[in-house]
């Protein structure tokens, strides 16, 4: 898929978010907005090696959403990737669903693991990546986490445990969008510098403009084909809520459902 | 006197074991391999060991990423770290994917004696029993324990595995076969039944010979499968002796007692005295001694079995 090509799946992932967050009356669309950039290089930038014929592909790479409250985000690029139908997504949220509140693997193709905890997914996709290795298989794993999960100590564990064993085959993507729900990381309780903190436990850190689409593709591009023995983090700098101008750098988007009205102004900001 | 064994020396031994035979286990520790002898996997095989060092939370997420790539994955470490410090990590990465991690810590209940309260984990089984998707173990000798970590390589999902430190006497013969949900009858009886679970089979037994003593008859049952429990087992005892003593080292909320109480009160009630730590936090002392400083050794089921027949009596 081309540049174009890629930054319009970007905005149809978008448009899945609000739509689909707008009809279950609740949801996360700000850090789900934030990382429809990372999504659609991964899933359609030919960074990701999956085949939505066969989700169970041992040869595939992995994709862990650590940040499972962005839910929407993967379950917009899982059906854009045709892993199930898209009139599906707008059964989000709702009894009898397959796309639960947060990722559920029992249910949904595509989803690795379930996710919804923050602050596990660095261990479990480091996990894999031991188990990976100790099958010669020369797959990748990827793993998404929000910059107020690294708040979470466990993150750390992981990252330590990842540096020891040289799990180049590990590729973690901080979505960085600076809010959390109580407010700015910063204000908060400030887990920077991210970058200094990845480096000093022994990761290479690569960073990018998170919403600029040939950045993160040549980040992301970067930072899987790079095998030199250590794990791998792209500080990927992202604006939450991005492509809706009033969820823009809104603490208050993290985890509420725009109204009817809101959402067609944003699905008309979207182009829908 | 039977030979004595920790059953936490049956756990590393037979993880080799099971790698030889090709089932392509894994364990994963938080370095207390050395305590819970998973270190004889590494040393067997040593990219079959993955140690995180003090991180409990990361040994169970790396066992949950170990078990989707196609491992049997065992996790270590002490039972009050291995369970509550990680008992978020259990729910919600482990047991709501239903992974094949197996939780197998050892050091439980008051066997790590001089350690103290906070080392001394008497809340594990009830902490495991209540979630959805995990099946709980406690073997009572190194047979059983051997027996229940097989039992747990085989069975996908998760499985707690309780796993004591104190040498413990031998029940079981080497040639004793353990099932899931399956209870063992270990000594017929008619006058109480007494349902125990790990180091409190001992005491059962030493109970019941007691009170045979005074012609009172025990029926001693090994639950050993906490759950599933072996309800038709405990029911065909109940009915027969009319009255039920639990024993657990452990506290009498929530594990082996309750399960038994919630069994008894919607099928068969009958009256129930509970031995076990009574709402109440460990201290420091030799094992031994705690045993009976709490009222977990045989002299305490011996007065719950008289107890409990004053109440039937009266009924």
């Amino acid at each position: 898929m081309d540049l174009e090509a890629l930054k319009q799946k970007a905005n149809d992932i978008r448009i899945d978010i609000v739509k689909m967050v707008a009809e279950a009356g609740s949801g996360h669309p700000g850090g789900s907005l934030s990382s429809a950039d990372i999504l659609a290089a991964l899933y359609f930038g030919g960074v990701l090696e999956h085949d939505p014929e066969n989700p169970q592909d041992p040869a595939r790479d992995r994709f862990v959403l650590s940040k499972g409250h962005a839910a929407p985000v993967l379950y917009a690029a899982l059906a854009e990737a045709g892993y199930f139908p898209a009139d599906e997504l707008l059964t989000l949220r709702k009894l009898g669903s397959r796309l639960q509140g947060h990722p559920d693997c029992r249910k949904l193709p595509g989803v690795e693991v379930s996710t919804g905890s923050l602050g596990q997914g660095l261990s479990i996709a480091a996990g894999m990546a031991c188990g990976l290795k100790r099958q010669e298989s020369a797959s990748t794993v990827f793993a998404l986490l929000g910059d107020g999960e690294c708040q979470e100590g466990q993150v750390w564990e992981a990252a330590m445990f990842a540096a020891h064993r040289g799990l180049d085959n590990l590729v973690a993507i901080v979505d960085h969008n600076h809010l959390q729900i109580d407010g700015s990381i910063e204000d908060v309780c400030s887990p920077e510098s991210l970058t200094a903190k990845f480096e000093a436990f022994g990761w290479t850190v690569l960073a990018c403009e998170g919403n600029e689409m040939e950045a993160v593709l040549s980040a992301l591009s970067e930072a899987k084909a790079l095998r030199s023995g250590a794990p791998k983090v792209v500080v990927a700098d992202t604006t939450k809520g991005k492509g809706v101008s009033f969820m823009e750098g809104q603490a208050g988007w993290h985890g509420k459902a725009p109204s009817a009205e809101q959402a067609s102004q944003a699905l008309e900001e979207l182009g829908a | 006197m039977a030979d004595k064994k920790a059953t936490r020396a049956a756990y590393g031994e037979t993880l080799v074991e099971l790698a030889n035979e090709g089932v392509p286990v894994v364990a994963v520790e938080a370095d207390l391999s050395g305590s819970t002898t998973t270190k004889k996997l590494g040393d067997a095989c040593p990219d079959r060991l993955f140690n995180t060092g003090i991180a409990e939370q990361d040994m169970v997420g790396v066992a949950a990423g170990l078990a989707l790539t196609g491992h049997v994955a065992f996790t270590g470490s002490f039972a009050v770290f291995g369970t509550g410090r990680v008992y978020d990590q259990i729910r919600n990465t482990v047991c709501y994917a239903n992974l094949d991690v197996k939780i197998a810590p050892t050091h439980a209940g008051v066997s790590v004696g001089p350690d103290g309260g906070s080392h001394q984990m008497v809340e594990d089984i009830a902490l495991m029993r209540v979630l959805p998707n995990m099946r709980v173990l406690v073997p009572a000798d190194y047979a059983a324990a051997k027996a229940a970590i097989r039992l747990a390589a085989e069975t996908p999902g998760p499985v707690y595995v309780r796993m004591g430190r104190a040498s413990v006497p031998c029940v079981y013969g080497e040639d004793a076969s353990f099932e899931l949900g399956r209870a063992h009858v270990l000594r017929e009886g008619s006058d109480a039944t007494v349902v125990a679970c790990g180091v409190e089979i001992d005491e059962a037994l030493r109970a019941a010979e007691a009170l045979a003593a005074e012609g009172v008859s025990v029926e001693v049952i090994d639950a050993f499968s906490i759950k599933p429990l072996d309800s038709d087992t405990i029911l065909a005892s109940v009915r027969k002796t009319g009255c039920v003593v639990t024993a657990e080292e452990h506290s009498v909320i929530g594990g082996l007692g309750g399960a038994v109480a919630e069994l008894l009160a919607e099928q068969l009630p009958a009256p129930l005295e509970r031995v076990g730590m009574r709402d109440v936090f460990g201290t420091s002392g030799e094992f031994e001694e705690l045993m009976a400083h709490f009222k977990l050794d045989a002299a305490a089921i011996v007065e719950a079995v008289k107890k409990v027949r004053e109440r039937k009596a009266v009924c």
